[in-house]
């Protein structure tokens, strides 16, 4: 097999975030396994899991000032959990949840 | 599963839980390992570095069968900052033959089910889709498991805990310290497709040779923490992790530095061409070894990851601390079944050996890194910045008398360091994390 050289010359393209996670191979479950003490998430000064979460799964509800939660695209890292005590993670059901194809 | 009996169930197929079955399998112990992945290494990911020691030993020339990507020849570090790098390069022909150092590049949904085939293959009984939820304690005792299926629970005679950094059911039963932004790195990881010729080309390797190359300092803005590309067979793994506080202190998202960290100019051409084929982000424990808990309960045995069992300096060794402590596991329930004594006073045997092992003798050595660096930071960002402008400086070339230019590098570093402080943390930094 010959290889086309010059499209390796190519700069490397950087994915958006929502492309990368639309790599992942995921089953959803109905429910959550994931939950914000809401207070707890309003007395946080830095709304630290907008930014800890690789995956983004925390975004800010700007009407009501709340934390909502995409549990779909949660990658199971569990940092959101240890950077903070507001939230409340548990490990997905069994078999659902993501699937890597390379680790 | 109601009533169900094992002599053993371990909880995860990770490279702990899977060096334990499998040396208990051939011993002839029933043994159950659940996994909660569609199959084990399903959920799985790390830098990596394949450290084989062990599974030579429970599988000798294991490279001929097993799915691993390249034997590694060429180690580098790499400081970095916004236009440089500084680099220490090793690359070897003694690494190039067998066993090949003891250092191949892996994918884990590739190897970690290889490896759980060769446990079954022995006799073990594996699992997955099953989430273990907590440990049934009865009498002071764990008595087995309970899982997410209907009638889920499982007795054993002894549990083996191998559920990996986000230890959730050692934390819950208070079997381990609380996990926290100091004791826990987040990381995150892109595979990023190329033909293999031109990886060989781009990173001067031949056949299955391969490069792992690790930045420090101004490559993750001068944090704790560690970026990384690692050559596999037909893509690279490129990543980045740091300590949960230092995201914390930045205010900055982990895909945010890797993306920085790849368009940097010295990394960028590595990367040239490849296209992003999995995105995947995991935790890294980095537990000291004076934060440990005991690792063994009556009927329990912690191992792994969620035992803490990481080397968290400089070395970044994980997987092979992970397979000691499941073999050591194994052969201390081994014993334990002997005497059909499972207590606590009889499991301390797997704490001995370990003790005894290279594993407990590193964790001791580099049991004060992280917090080490945490609390001095100069280590991670004004020195190796200083390094880097000192040597480039000593590189320039514009016609500036030597006797001049070496002047002025030590000028340079006599404003900017203050010795006696500088003397102090070199030294402890030689002890705490070389
Ligand atoms: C980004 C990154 C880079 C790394 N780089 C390297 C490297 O280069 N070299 C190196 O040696 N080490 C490296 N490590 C560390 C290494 O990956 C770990 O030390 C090693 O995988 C630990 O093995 P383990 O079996 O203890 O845990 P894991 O490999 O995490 O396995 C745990 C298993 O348990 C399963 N599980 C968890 N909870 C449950 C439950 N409740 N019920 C059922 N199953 C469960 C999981 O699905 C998983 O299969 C890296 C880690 C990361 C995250
Ligand atoms: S576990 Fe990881 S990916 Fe999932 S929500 Fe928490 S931080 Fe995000």
């Amino acid at each position: 097999m010959s290889i086309d050289v010059r499209k390796y010359l190519q700069p490397h393209k950087c994915l958006t975030l929502e492309e990368r996670l639309a790599l992942v191979k995921c089953r959803f479950d109905d429910r959550s396994h994931i939950e914000v003490d809401q207070s707890g998430f309003r007395a946080d000064p830095d709304r630290a899991v907008l930014f800890i979460c690789p995956a983004q799964v925390f975004k800010l509800n700007e009407t009501d000032d709340s934390c909502i939660v995409n549990y779909e695209d949660c990658l199971e890292c569990g940092a959101c959990q240890v950077a903070r005590r507001y939230t409340s993670w548990r490990n997905p059901r069994g078999g659902y949840g993501v699937t890597y194809h390379y680790g | 599963m109601s009533d169900e009996r094992f002599e053993v169930v371990i909880v995860g197929a990770g490279p702990a839980g899977i060096a334990a079955a499998l040396t208990l399998a051939r011993e002839g112990v029933e043994v159950l390992v659940l996994e909660r992945g569609d199959f084990p290494g399903a959920k799985n990911l790390f830098g990596g570095i394949l450290y084989t020691s062990v599974v030579n030993e429970l599988l000798p020339e294991f490279w001929d069968r097993a799915p691993i990507e390249r034997h590694i020849i060429n180690r580098r570090w790499v400081l970095l900052d916004e236009d440089t790098q500084v680099a220490l390069d090793l690359k070897s022909a003694r690494f190039d033959v067998p066993p090949y150092n003891n250092t191949f590049t892996a994918l884990r949904s590739k190897w970690d089910r290889w490896f759980a085939e060769q446990a079954e293959e022995a006799g073990a009984m594996i699992i997955s889709e099953t989430n273990v939820e907590e440990l049934i304690i009865e009498g002071g005792r764990v008595q087995g498991v309970r899982t997410g299926r209907d009638e889920g629970d499982v007795k054993a005679d002894c549990v083996i805990l191998a559920e990996g950094a986000n230890a959730l059911i050692a934390e819950r039963a208070g079997f381990r310290p609380q996990m926290s932004p100091r004791n826990r790195v987040s990381a995150v990881k892109e595979v990023i497709a190329l033909p293999p010729e031109i990886i060989e080309d781009r990173f001067h390797l031949e056949g299955r040779q391969g490069a792992a190359i690790e930045y420090f300092g101004g490559a993750v803005k001068g944090t704790v923490g560690s970026a990384f590309i690692y050559t596999n067979y037909d893509s690279l793994s490129v990543g980045v992790g740091c300590m949960i506080e230092e995201f914390l202190r930045l205010k900055m998202a982990p895909y945010d530095l890797l993306d920085w960290f790849k368009a940097h100019p010295m990394v960028a051409p590595l990367l040239r061409g490849g296209e992003t084929v999995e995105y995947a982000t995991k935790m890294i424990p980095e537990d000291s070894y004076s934060a440990l808990s005991d690792l063994y309960e009556d009927g329990l045995i912690l191992v792994g990851d969620c035992a803490g069992l990481v080397n968290p300096s400089i070395h970044h060794e994980g997987t092979n601390l992970a397979m000691a402590s499941g073999v050591a596991a194994a052969e201390a329930i081994i014993e334990a079944r002997a005497r059909n004594d499972y207590s606590k006073a009889t499991l301390a045997r797997y704490r001995l050996a370990l003790e005894e092992s290279w594993v407990m003798k590193d964790l001791k050595r580099y049991r004060d890194s992280v917090h080490f660096m945490l609390d001095n930071r100069e280590l991670v960002s004004d020195y190796p910045d200083l390094a880097i402008r000192l040597i480039r400086r000593y590189f320039t070339v514009d016609d500036m008398p030597k006797d001049e230019l070496l002047n002025g590098l030590w000028a340079t570093i006599k404003n900017e360091v203050s010795f006696l402080k500088a003397a102090r943390q070199m030294w402890r930094a030689r002890k705490t994390m070389l």
